[in-house]
């Protein structure tokens, strides 16, 4: 909402400093997120008045004036290429030396050989117009010299205020005045209307009007008809004959211009300048268009066809409302009018609409049909039911002032189901109870008052009367808020008071999590982030309704699709050496809501190490890779075994008979000069590994044994280990594999492997041939169960 | 006999060159005293056989104690010689060390983390729910009313019938109210969904960090000053803070907290927008229909909220202009936090 400064003057019969106001707004109501002045750069401009002027001597379409711009040095001769230039008439001047709009200094030169010492300017050089067929005439009494700003009141500010969807109050400058006046001072009245009939006088026929308990009645021959009061629980309606739509005065134009908005004509300025005064969106059409002549206010029919004020041919349904007449919509109600019944130029009745139509209505209707207007967002939000006369009033005396014609007859309002201003019970101890420190009673009515709520003592209790305007206020809480912001939260302490710890306890999930990355960032992984939505990864996906796109229609079923694509990303930067890991959610389809679990992946490729001056640096293998998933799987899903893929070259993790976990080698886009790439991915169980338990550190020597093998074909190495640790009973205290031999030496299909066992005997030192013994079984036990025999050296 | 004597005595003194001496000099003192040819204590030791029995012995003593002295003497000092032509000599010292791969924790994840570190310290644990969130829990039992335009800052992605990504963590204030009783005194960290495009500061998946404290007697005073502490640890100690009004369905009275701008002090920048401030939280007293919602008595308890999002807070405080680069996994960017700084 943009706030005009001057505006709000006008309200407050006050000054302001937009500063000091963006700054009290934004700490007691609501945010200003700028202010930006308007035509403050008219400063060096002055008022001129053309004493006398003749012919240019080198040029026919240029005048030499004489202009008194109240100088000591007495008038000025001045050049002046506008037709319109008159003697005795005053202009806006800018001396030499003046910074003009746009920050161009004005220097003194000759124009066709005559010296101009200034200019007369044009209302679009002064940026106040699009007029530039000739300079700007004032109609001011003020004396030449006198500063333009000062004669011509158009230096505004715009104060930008950020409106938060509960207080539609703050969306007309009434309601950001009575804010303005509650913590800076003065009083809300409504300014009189320029050449309009005094404010406040009664007895005219624009006076509140008697309710109708009615859902019909005519109003000077119009009938009108409220068939859907659920849509739209009060409609007033008056007619006004005898207008002549033209252009709206300058001081209504400039109004409108100073919240940005375009002047379109005096009636329809008009009702804009009551939208942005009181915030009441109000209505005009053409009597003369209209069919019956009625008005229907009924639901649309299924289909029904408009077109918009903006030219759009739209179909509307049962559950809008429309504004109709005899025959069919002229208005989709709260939203936007027809073209057809906007008035115009030729308009000389208009009938005047200000009616309330319900919040949820006007939203879903302006979201079916994709079309927001000033109207819509303020009828959405809930305009001030109670206060629809003053504002009918307002506009009536308004549109009479600027657009001339009649008013005949009273305005018909129609509200079958009157409402009573809403009251909230307040106690002011549970304001105290929630604040944290004592308000006094008279504190809170004082604050409450100065906003328009009237609170009056029940027993212990206030009974606080909502002003129509704050549909937002329906509980105590409400009232508390409002108490605390104008006083400011400023003013409250904010010293750490005991607390009592929490039944909460921390999340193992975000343990977990912890643990995994902790884990693989000791390994060298940096940790990434990629989009869960994605394309669909399996039959299982989880599609998004309203996606934003088709690449990002489906969640994730896993992690490691999107590292394969930074990976594809990195390459494409020319980096080579990439360890990223996620640990993030992944979906899957579920009855109803989606399955989601956390996932913990990896991706690998490029050099083992940096780069070092002292050794070629291998690039990462299938061994890294297993140990990294290893790694992984160890504080992700302790318990569960590494294993070989069944087929295929890889690893799973598994816990039971269900795959946790895979590791193995992956396909990507990848550049020639790129690496092999390796990944895994293990689901992540929010079980912590087993705590570690100590055992005594030795006491006694070890004995360390080399024993080379050789493996007939199919012969795994965990199958030797398993037959080493069997014999090697409890004296085998670890076993290692440090070689592998494949080569000429042996048969086809063998191939030596070499162990590292160490011994040791908590109890006491072992023997040396106790040792070979163990040895000499187990190379029996080898050759018996694997065929597995030691290796000749 | 005491010639030789003298002569020992005098060689002892010579001891002292010797940690002076440099390798050539070593060298030369090494000749001169141990020389098999021409060395002093060489010939000493040499002529003590021809000496009288009695003699021999004392003279012989002495001279072979001083050999030993001696022998020792150079040993150190070569060793200390080597130690320095190591240095100085031929290894090149400013060739770079062996390094392995520096991992690290993505800059988000360090940022949440620190956060809830800080509200560790202030007695908080940490919650999490769900991403895919039933309506009710997302909106409704947050006193979000329907078709209502508080709505419209909320376009969410709908997965299943009543099911939306959830668009705040805030739905896990209702997960956690409902399955615990009071006190509750939590952090929910998690990861959230808009239906906003990407833009420098959009993107439609972020994080963000919600808190919840429901207890007997929990005030606006509570609130702010758990939040000052906070943003006084995680930003500076003397850190000013402001709260103003605001608007959120679940929480009445409600307030925005801002930080002064870390940037400029206060004086305006472009990254505070000439405010001054940084807008850092969004918080207020616990709505009691959100209280009657979990079944928890609003008459009785009370409570505070709070949320933030810990993009916006790294973007401020490490100066990254582009949220987009957090989703880019550029390993350039990635390495750049990687070294531990806390």
């Amino acid at each position: 909402m943009i706030v005009s400064r001057r505006w709000l003057e006008a309200l407050l019969g006050r000054s302001l400093v937009a500063r000091e106001v963006a700054e009290r707004l934004t700490m007691t109501c609501a945010a200003v997120e700028a202010v930006v002045p308007v035509h403050q750069d008219l400063g060096d401009v002055l008022v001129g008045q053309v004493l006398e002027t003749k012919p240019h001597p080198n040029a026919d379409r240029l005048t030499l004036c004489l202009v008194d711009a109240g100088g000591v040095g007495g008038p000025l001769e001045v050049v002046c290429g506008a037709p319109n230039v008159q003697a005795g008439r005053k202009y806006p001047f800018a001396p030499v030396g003046a910074t003009l709009p746009g920050g161009v200094k004005l220097e003194r030169r000759k124009i066709r050989g005559v010296e101009s010492n200034g200019m007369l300017l044009s209302a679009r050089e002064l940026g106040l117009g699009p007029d530039h067929a000739g300079i700007l005439e004032l109609d001011t009494p003020a004396a030449p010299g006198t500063r333009f700003l000062d004669a011509v009141p158009v230096a505004d500010d715009q104060l930008v205020l950020d409106v938060p969807a509960n207080r539609p109050d703050l969306l007309c400058h009434k309601g950001v005045a009575r804010e303005v006046a509650a913590v800076l001072g003065g009083t809300v009245k409504l300014p009189e209307i320029p050449g309009g009939k005094a404010v406040g006088r009664s007895g005219g026929p624009s006076d509140r009007p008697a309710v109708r308990q009615s859902d019909r009645g005519v109003v000077d021959g119009v009938e009108i008809r409220l068939e859907d009061p659920e849509g739209c629980p009060r409609y007033i309606a008056a007619v006004i004959r005898g207008v002549r739509v033209g252009k709206s005065p300058e001081w209504l134009a400039a109004r409108l211009a100073a919240v940005g908005q375009r002047a379109i004509n005096n009636v329809v300025d008009a009702t804009n300048y009551v939208l942005f005064e009181l915030n009441q969106p109000l209505h005009a059409f053409d009597l003369a268009r209209l069919r019956g002549p009625a008005v229907v206010i009924r639901r649309a029919k299924s289909n029904e066809p408009i077109t918009t004020l903006d030219g759009v041919a739209r179909k509307l349904t049962a559950e809008m409302t429309a504004i109709c007449d005899a025959e069919r919509p002229t208005i989709v109600a709260g939203v936007m009018g027809s073209a057809e019944s906007e008035v115009s130029e030729k308009t000389t009745d208009l009938v005047l609409e200000c009616a309330y139509f319900q919040p949820t209505r006007i939203r879903r209707t302006r979201r079916a049909l994709g079309l927001t207007s000033e109207s819509s967002y303020r009828f959405e939000r809930g305009i001030d039911l109670l206060g629809m006369p003053d504002a009918m009033r307002r506009a009536i005396d308004l549109i009479v002032a600027v657009a001339g014609g009649e008013l005949r007859e009273a305005p018909l309002d129609l509200w079958p189901k009157p409402e009573q201003s809403r009251s909230v019970f307040l106690r002011p101890a549970r304001v105290s109870h929630l604040l944290g420190v004592e308000v006094p009673r008279g504190d809170i009515e004082r604050v409450l008052s100065a906003i328009g709520f009237v609170a009056a003592p029940k027993d212990e209790r206030l009974a606080v009367q909502v002003p129509g305007w704050r549909p937002d206020v329906t509980r105590e809480a409400d009232l508390i808020e409002e108490v605390a912001r104008l006083r400011g939260y400023d003013v409250l302490p904010d010293d750490l008071r005991p607390y009592r710890p929490g039944t909460v306890p921390d999340a193992p999930a975000l343990r977990a999590r912890s643990r995994v990355r902790d884990q693989l960032v000791r390994a060298g992984m940096l940790e990434a982030r990629t989009l869960p939505l994605g394309a669909p990864d399996g039959p299982d996906a989880v599609e998004i309704r309203n996606p934003l796109s088709a690449e990002h229609a489906h969640l994730r079923a896993r992690l490691l699709p999107g590292l394969v694509r930074r990976v594809e990303y990195n390459w494409a930067g020319t980096a080579r050496d990439l360890r990223l890991f996620e640990v993030g959610t992944v979906f899957k389809r579920g009855k109803g809501a989606p399955e989601e679990w956390t996932s913990v992946a990896g991706v690998l490729t490029g050099a083992q190490r940096p780069l070092h001056w002292s050794a070629k640096v291998p690039d990462m293998d299938l061994w890294d890779l297993k140990y990294h998933f290893e790694l992984a799987v160890q504080v992700a899903s302790p318990g569960a075994l590494v294993q070989p893929l069944p087929t295929g070259v890889g690893w799973q993790a598994v816990v039971g008979e269900q795959r946790v976990g895979w590791a193995g080698p992956l396909e990507a886009d990848a550049p020639r000069w790129a690496g092999a790439l390796f990944g895994f991915e293990v689901r992540l169980s929010e079980v912590a590994p087993a705590r570690p338990a100590y055992r005594p550190l030795p006491a006694t020597p070890s004995v360390v044994r080399d024993v080379a093998l050789v493996l007939p074909g199919g012969v795994t190495a965990a199958a030797v280990g398993e037959a080493l640790r069997r014999a090697g009973g409890t004296l085998l205290e670890s076993l290692e594999v440090f070689d592998e031999y494949r080569g000429p030496k042996l048969k086809g299909g063998e191939r030596g492997v070499a162990w590292r066992l160490t011994f040791r005997d908590p109890a006491r030192t072992l023997r040396e041939a106790e040792v070979d013994q163990v040895i000499m079984t187990a190379l029996k036990a080898l050759e018996e169960e694997l065929d597995v025999r030691r290796r000749e050296s | 006999m005491s010639d030789l004597l003298a002569a020992l005595n005098a060689l002892r003194e010579r001891l002292t060159e010797v940690p002076q001496a440099d390798e050539r000099r070593l060298r030369e003192l090494k000749t001169e005293i141990l020389g098999r040819k021409a060395g002093a204590l060489t010939h000493i030791l040499a002529a003590v056989p021809s000496l009288e029995p009695k003699d021999r012995k004392a003279v012989g003593g002495v001279a072979n104690a001083l050999k030993r002295d001696f022998e020792t003497a150079f040993a150190a000092r070569e060793r200390e010689l080597k130690r320095a032509s190591v240095a100085a000599g031929d290894l090149d010292l400013t060739m770079p060390g062996r390094a392995g791969w520096q991992g690290g924790l993505h800059l988000v994840t360090q940022v949440v983390d620190e956060i809830c570190e800080i509200f560790r310290e202030l007695g908080f644990t940490r919650a999490v729910g769900p991403e895919a969130e039933s309506e009710r829990n997302n909106f409704y039992a947050l006193n979000f009313p329907h078709d209502h335009p508080a709505l419209d800052a909320q376009d969410s992605f709908y997965v299943g019938d009543g099911v939306v990504l959830r668009t705040h963590t805030s739905p896990v204030q209702i997960r956690t109210l409902e399955a615990y009783p009071p006190p509750i005194r939590v952090v929910i960290p998690g990861q959230v969904y808009r239906r906003d495009p990407f833009d420098p500061s959009h993107s439609p998946v972020f994080e963000q960090i919600e808190g919840l404290v429901v207890d007997e007697g929990v005030t606006f005073v509570d609130l702010k000053a758990a939040l000052t502490a906070f943003a006084r640890r995680f930003f500076t100690s003397d850190t000013t803070v402001r709260f103003r009004p605001s608007y959120f369905p679940f929480t009445e009275p409600s307030a925005e907290m801002d930080v002064r701008c870390q940037i400029c002090k206060g004086s305006g920048c472009p990254t505070c927008k000439q405010s001054g401030w940084m807008e850092i939280l969004g918080s207020g007293m616990v709505h009691p229909a959100v209280l009657d919602n979990c079944g928890v008595d609003s008459e009785r308890y009370t409570g505070y909220a709070f949320g933030m999002g810990p993009e916006r807070i790294a973007m401020n405080r490490y100066g990254v202009s582009d949220i987009r680069l957090f989703w880019e996994d550029d390993v350039r960017f990635l390495s750049q936090f990687a070294r531990p700084h806390r």
